[in-house]
Formats: C-alpha cells, sequence, structure tokens
C-alpha cells in the first residue's frame, strides 16, 4: 500500500482538561455501528442456554402482573380507579420495567466495564446508549403484549373501550423515562467508580422509587403529606398520563409532564457532565 | 511532519488504597480549586521510583515527557518494569488522561494493548469479528470488506459460526489476532503483551508490524524483547522511573537499557579478608564470580567460587539454586570442598546452550561438613545471558526455561 495514502487528514489533541459538558454526538454517531452491535450482543448473550429465551420478555411482566392482581388487588383491596386491576397493573409494570432497567444497567457502566475500557478507547456513552437501546427494544415487545392483551380483554370479556386521542403523547413519555433513566445512570456510574457504596445505596433507592410511584395504586390513593411526595416524583405524571391516555382513569396534567421533562433534562445533564469527567480518568480509581 | 508530538506530560498516581481520606482529599481539592489555586496534593507527589518506600501518597508515573515521533517511523519504547511505559500507552490510548501536558496527533490512531477486546463467549466467531473489529473503531463496512481476509487469516473457517467458548485458547488468541492485523490507523500503538503466546503467533505479530512499518505508518511498540527492538524499529525511547532516560536510534537505545541496567547485574563479589566477609562460624566468603560476565547462550560458564577458612574446618559442603527471573529455581547443584592454606577452592562448569536467554541470580548455601546450615546468600552473583543476534528466521524469544541444543534430523 502506498504511504501517501494514509495522510494524515485527522487531528487531535489530548490534554488534561475537558469540557465541561460535552455530549460529542458527532462522535458517538462515527461509533453508530458499535452502538447497533452491542445492542445485539446484550440480546444474543442474555437468552443464550434459556429454553424460553426472549419469550421470557412476555413471561416477566405476566407473572409479576399476576403476583400483584394476588397482593395488591385481592389481599389489599386497593382501588384502581375503576380501571381494569389486570391491566391497570400491566401497563404500570411495563413502564416501570422500561425506566428501572435503564437506570439499573447503565448505572454501572464503568464498573463493568472496566475490562474493555481500560484497553480501548471509544466514547463510553455507547455502553450507555446502547443500553437504553436495547431497552427500547424490550419495551416494544411489552407493549405489543400489553395491547394484545387490551385488545382481547375488549373483544372476548366486554371491557368497554377507554382509550383517548392523547395515546400520541405516548413516544414523549418514553423519550422522558429514558433520558431520565439515563440521566441518573450516567450519574449513579460516574460516582460509583470511586465510591462502591452508590451501589448499594442505588438498589434501595430504585425499590423506594417504585413505592412513591403510582404503579399498583392510583396518585388519588395516596393522601396528606405522602401525597404531595408522590406527585413530586417526576416519574407520576408519566405514568398518571399512560393510564389516562389508555383508561381515561387518571388525571392529565401539562404542568407534570413539563415539570417530569424539565427534571429528566436536568439530570442527564448533570449526567453527562460527571460521565465526561470521570470517563478520563476512572482507569486509575476503578 | 511529526505524526505525533508530546509536550511536559506528567502522569500523577494515588498510591495505597482508596478510602475515607481518598474523600477528604477530593473535598479539599475540590475547595482549592473553587478558590483558583493549585491542587495541594500535587507538591507531595515524588519521583516514581518503585526500589524505594516513601512517605508520598501521590506518585508520578510519568514525568515531563518530551518527544516527537516523524511520520513513517517505527519507535520502539523500552524500560524496566515500573519504568512507565504502559502509562505513556494508555495516555496516548486514551484510555486514561494525563495530569498535565499535551499530545498532538496526526492521524487516526489505533492501539493494541490486548487481543480480542470485547470478545463474548457466547457469540459465534463472525459476530465477534464484527463486534472487535467496531471495537476497534472500524465500521461494519469496513469490517464486511476485509471479513474474508480475516477469516482466511485466522484460519478458524471452519467454526466461523461456533460461539467461541467453544474455541480452543489458540484458536480464540489467533482470531483476535486477526481482527487486529487488518486495522489499518496512520499510528499503530502496540504492546508487547501481543507477543506473548505460542512462537506461531509471535512470528505473525512481528511479521505484521513488519508490514505495517514497511507500508510508511508510524508505529509505536513497547517491548521487553531487544532483539525484536532492534530488527523493527528505527528509533527507541528509554524510559527510567517516568522520564526519558534516551532517545536515538534503535541500536544506541538498546545499548543504553543494558548499561543501565549493569547496576543490577553483579557478576563477582571480591573479598580481601574475612572481616568484611558475609559468612559465619568461621567460614567466610572470598570470591564469587562468573565468567564470561556477560555470557551468550552458546558460551561455556563456569562459576568460581572460593571461601576464608578462619576456623581449620578443613570440609564444607556447598550448594547453589539457580533461579530464573521470576524467582523459580532452575536448577541446584553442590560439592563439598576440601581447604588448602586455609582456602576453599571450586569451580563449577555449566554446559554451552543450557539456559534460555533472561535473567538469572545464583542462591549460595555453605554447610558445615556433616550439612549443618552455616550460611546462606541470595543473589550472590546476579547475570543476564543473551542471545546472539539473530538476522533472519524468527526473532522473537523462544518460549522455555532451559534452552538446549536438540539435534533435528529432515528430510
Amino acid at each position: 500500500m502506498d504511504s501517501r495514502q494514509h495522510k494524515a487528514t485527522f487531528y487531535e489533541e489530548i490534554t488534561p482538561n475537558h469540557r465541561w459538558f460535552k455530549f460529542n454526538l458527532r462522535e458517538v454517531w462515527r461509533y453508530r455501528d458499535l452502538v447497533i452491535l452491542f445492542v445485539r450482543r446484550d440480546f444474543v448473550a442474555q437468552y443464550k442456554q434459556t429454553i424460553l429465551g426472549p419469550l421470557w420478555l412476555i413471561l416477566q411482566p405476566l407473572l409479576t402482573t399476576f403476583v400483584f392482581y394476588i397482593v395488591f388487588s385481592k389481599i389489599a383491596k386497593i382501588s384502581t380507579n375503576g380501571s381494569d386491576p389486570f391491566l391497570f397493573y400491566l401497563s404500570g409494570i411495563t413502564l416501570w420495567n422500561y425506566f428501572s432497567d435503564c437506570l439499573t444497567k447503565t448505572s454501572n457502566t464503568f464498573v463493568a466495564n472496566a475490562g474493555i475500557f481500560g484497553k480501548v478507547y471509544f466514547p463510553r456513552l455507547v455502553l450507555p446508549i446502547s443500553i437504553i437501546l436495547s431497552n427500547l427494544i424490550k419495551l416494544g415487545v411489552q407493549l405489543l403484549l400489553l395491547l394484545s392483551v387490551i385488545l382481547f380483554r375488549w373483544s372476548f370479556q366486554g371491557l368497554t373501550p377507554e382509550w383517548n386521542f392523547y395515546v400520541f403523547l405516548f413516544p414523549l413519555l418514553i423519550l422522558i423515562l429514558a433520558i431520565l433513566g439515563l440521566g441518573l445512570g450516567l450519574i449513579f456510574s460516574s460516582v460509583t467508580t470511586k465510591y462502591r457504596d452508590l451501589a448499594y445505596v442505588l438498589t434501595f433507592a430504585t425499590q423506594l422509587l417504585m413505592f412513591a410511584t403510582p404503579i399498583f395504586y392510583p396518585l388519588n390513593f395516596a393522601q396528606g403529606f405522602l401525597a404531595k411526595a408522590i406527585a413530586l416524583n417526576p416519574l407520576t405524571p408519566i405514568f398518571e398520563t399512560f393510564r389516562f391516555t389508555l383508561f381515561s382513569s387518571s388525571n392529565f396534567e401539562v404542568v407534570g409532564l413539563l415539570y417530569a421533562f424539565g427534571l429528566s433534562v436536568f439530570c442527564l445533564m448533570i449526567g453527562i457532565t460527571l460521565f465526561n469527567k470521570v470517563e478520563r480518568s476512572f482507569m486509575d480509581t476503578v | 511532519m511529526d505524526a505525533l508530538k508530546i509536550e511536559g506530560l506528567y502522569k500523577e498516581y494515588r498510591l495505597g488504597e482508596l478510602s475515607t481520606g481518598t474523600f477528604a482529599h477530593d473535598l479539599n481539592r475540590f475547595w482549592y480549586r473553587l478558590r483558583g489555586k493549585e491542587n495541594p496534593y500535587e507538591k507531595i507527589t515524588e519521583t516514581n521510583d518503585r526500589t524505594k518506600n516513601t512517605e508520598g501518597e501521590y506518585v508520578w508515573a510519568l514525568e515531563d515527557i518530551n518527544f516527537s515521533v516523524t511520520q513513517g517511523e517505527v519507535l520502539g519504547i523500552i524500560g524496566r518494569n515500573g519504568a512507565g511505559k504502559s502509562t505513556l500507552l494508555k495516555i496516548l490510548s486514551k484510555v486514561t488522561s494525563p495530569t498535565r501536558g499535551s499530545i498532538a496527533i496526526h492521524g487516526r490512531i489505533a492501539s493494541l494493548l490486548e487481543v480480542g477486546t470485547g470478545f463474548h463467549p457466547e457469540l459465534t466467531g463472525r459476530e465477534n469479528i464484527f463486534l472487535n473489529g467496531a471495537i476497534l473503531g472500524m465500521t461494519k463496512k469496513e469490517i464486511r470488506s476485509k471479513f474474508d481476509e480475516i477469516v482466511a487469516f485466522s484460519g478458524v473457517e471452519k467454526y466461523i459460526d461456533t460461539p467461541v467458548k467453544r474455541y480452543s485458547s489458540g484458536m480464540y488468541v489467533r482470531l483476535a489476532f486477526a481482527v487486529a492485523a487488518h486495522l489499518e490507523p496512520e499510528i499503530l500503538i502496540i504492546d508487547e503483551v501481543l507477543a506473548v503466546g505460542d512462537a506461531e503467533f509471535q512470528r505473525k505479530c512481528l511479521g505484521k508490524m513488519k508490514e505495517v512499518a514497511g507500508e510508511g505508518r508510524t508505529v509505536l511498540f513497547v517491548s521487553h524483547n531487544m532483539t525484536a527492538v532492534k530488527k523493527l524499529c528505527n528509533k527507541g525511547l528509554l524510559l527510567e522511573q517516568g522520564r526519558v532516560a534516551f532517545m536515538g536510534s534503535a541500536e544506541e537505545t538498546v545499548q543504553a537499557y543494558y548499561t543501565q541496567n549493569t547496576e543490577v547485574i553483579k557478576t563477582f563479589q571480591i573479598f580481601e579478608n574475612s572481616a568484611s566477609a558475609p559468612g559465619a562460624m568461621g567460614v567466610y566468603l572470598k570470591k564469587i564470580a562468573l565468567s564470561p560476565s556477560d555470557p551468550f547462550i552458546d558460551d561455556h560458564i563456569t562459576l568460581d567460587f572460593e571461601f576464608f577458612d578462619a576456623e581449620n574446618r578443613q570440609k564444607i559442603a556447598i550448594a547453589f539454586d539457580l533461579l530464573n527471573q521470576d524467582e523459580m529455581v532452575v536448577f541446584g547443584s553442590g560439592a563439598t570442598l576440601k581447604s588448602n592454606d586455609s582456602i576453599f577452592q571450586a569451580t563449577c562448569y555449566f554446559p554451552k546452550n543450557l539456559l534460555n536467554e533472561g535473567t538469572y541470580s545464583i542462591h549460595l548455601y555453605v554447610n558445615s561438613d556433616g550439612y549443618q546450615p552455616l550460611f546462606s546468600l541470595p543473589e550472590a552473583i546476579r547475570f543476564e545471558i543473551t542471545e546472539r543476534e539473530r538476522t533472519h528466521g524468527f526473532l522473537g524469544k523462544i518460549n522455555g526455561v532451559v534452552r538446549p541444543e536438540l539435534t533435528w534430523k529432515t528430510i
């Protein structure tokens, strides 16, 4: 090969300084094939050596819904604002699974991939982004499940359709969830590289957040101080809106959604800032 | 044109464990930065010398590194363990960032600190080629266009759709290297870890490097293998305790490395009288000497011993262990000595073509006639065996603890 073909057109500089906020989407775009390959790897690796394979994507929310149905509807008798309890739980679980998977899986980006990160450079954001995408595919499958259960109930079990046109807000809801999950995940992944304690905090915090989100109860079920606290949870308006569009049973407030969106974007900015800072030196501390 | 220019590069590392003190330091550092002051912990940073146990918590792994590499140059980076070679590679590979200084890079850079980074055991060979290629910076299109070449180079065509967890380790490494070998960056950084593995693999690796260098691309090669550095590189850089100790032609740099390391080489010890000599219970070392002091693999090596017989013991039994650089005992040997004029004297002859190239030490044991231990002397001698320069064929280090010359019959 002729050496002139390798004439350098590419220039870069390595310095200790970094810009505080730099999403560097262009570089991530250059590595888009890698994003896709990581998504693929996650799927293939996850269901290898399981008999049911991707069927678990559907079984997991169904089984959880069943447990919720027994515990919260039959035993604790918590109201679902008149909507069908099974659909109520399934819709909540579907959304929650997406958020919590995004959060927990991005939150150990650095620690879990130290082996790769220590040997080769690629924009580190590729990994969390690939996680968000592969979870999006999972969400798609689980939404199909939700849709089929809804259609089944409507056509064969005499349930009256109560959805409304706000259902087209759905992509926005998912976007907010993804931003929030990614943002919080980036924050935790950055801080846990040095202080592993945060990994334990996260497990606990996720659990707490699940109870503070109207997944198996409607927002108006909570009273007094707790109701205010739950309303402050940015996930609340997302879940409420989702239920509103499907069952017309909950409240729909634009302010709540804007609040959730604003807070999510704020988390993402903090997350990216910390991530950019940590990605440059975490190999020395991990 | 400079492909690479490094100016005033420093890298600081923290010693010891991270604990609650870390958090306090972090807060303190943050507070100083907020007020626009210098990092309070940089002042106590010490020069990287792993042989000394220093008080400071921070250490400079690299200190004031300045050099540039011209396009098309093949630079060999050498130095003892802990001299900062790996740190330099990590910074160049953008795996970690420098504490101070800058590196200007003209051209796409690819670094091979390891082969098979990101290989997933559950994925097939085909899937792993794409994944690994993309991790190394290739696009799907580039990989697809080279796919057949990669598979042919690896020689695992038959198993390309089998998960790599079913591969033998040899197949795994071959496939991984095949991907790496088809990278086409303008600047290639290669770590010597690539040169471990079987001889076949080393040959391929070094051959590929030669090819890359021949194409006018810039290569940075970190190695302990002086023969390969001399053969493949046209320039050399010697690192010592995190600083550039020497830079010049590959030949000169290797020479500088050997000169630097004569401190640790100790091919003789001679004592005029028993008072200052190591020893006990009336037996003291007078002389221990290796000849030649700078042996090649095919040299006859002799080891001379002399002891003072201060208490007229008449007879002692001595023995020694020969240890290689991994502190493994390669063999031991011993003899009974009779004194003559109050001096014990003995010479031990090693056959030629016995030991592989490397650094060895002699652990000496002196026992009474009844095999009661009198004293022992670890590292009484430390010497290095080198290989005569090979000009053709396989240039890397041949594996093995010993290097016997075997008889081959070929048709």
